[in-house]
């Protein structure tokens, strides 16, 4: 039973993966790939953790930790690169509105 | 089962290499990099069940950290070089 359960989550949580690299691949810009490449694997590895302790209930710790450390530096590191991102380069800009304009 | 979707895993690490490889700037291969750890954290997890060695799980976490590291230091080293020029 925990091993349908885990197998459950984990089989989405790898074809997200999938489906954030074909993002990556696919997106025009550097903010969209960010996109695909931040958040999609965010949602995908917290599956795959999530799925590999109901498979070995044993580890529930270690688990634990690290899917609170990914979900914790995984924005962070994102939002440092989509500053550094705007601050080089700009981005592509359809709507017109640029609140960070000022601090440039 | 297991077996496949580490299959699947690897092939989503190497569609991540490509755009490292090719990424028109610095800031395209760093999101490719962290893109790769993320997955790469993921692929040791699922190998430290099939192997059933817990010592995956710790490689795993130096991975995340490293990987973290890593991306802030070359960000703000992107903005930097750009504001010292």
């Amino acid at each position: 039973m925990l091993n349908v359960i885990g197998l459950i989550l984990i089989t989405p949580g790898a074809t997200l993966l999938v489906i954030s690299a074909i993002g990556l691949l696919r997106m025009p810009d550097t903010i969209t790939r960010m996109h695909a490449g931040t958040k999609a694997s965010t949602l995908g590895s917290l599956l795959v953790i999530m799925g590999v302790a109901f498979l070995e209930p044993t580890l529930w710790f270690k688990l634990l930790f690290l899917a609170l450390f990914i979900l914790i530096t995984n924005p962070l590191s994102s939002s440092i690169l989509a500053r550094s991102t705007y601050l080089k380069h700009g981005f592509f800009n359809m709507s017109g509105m640029d609140d960070l304009k000022d601090n440039r | 089962m297991l077996n496949f979707l580490i299959l699947l895993i690897l092939f989503a690490i190497f569609l991540s290499f490509i755009r490292f490889i090719k990424g028109p700037h610095l800031t395209d291969r760093v999101v490719a990099f962290d893109t790769m750890g993320i997955i790469a954290v993921s692929l040791l997890v699922l190998l430290s069940v099939t192997v059933k060695d817990s010592i995956y799980l710790d490689v795993a976490f130096v991975f995340a950290v490293i990987g973290f590291i890593g991306t802030i230091i070359f960000a703000r080293f992107n903005v930097a070089k750009d504001s010292d020029a």
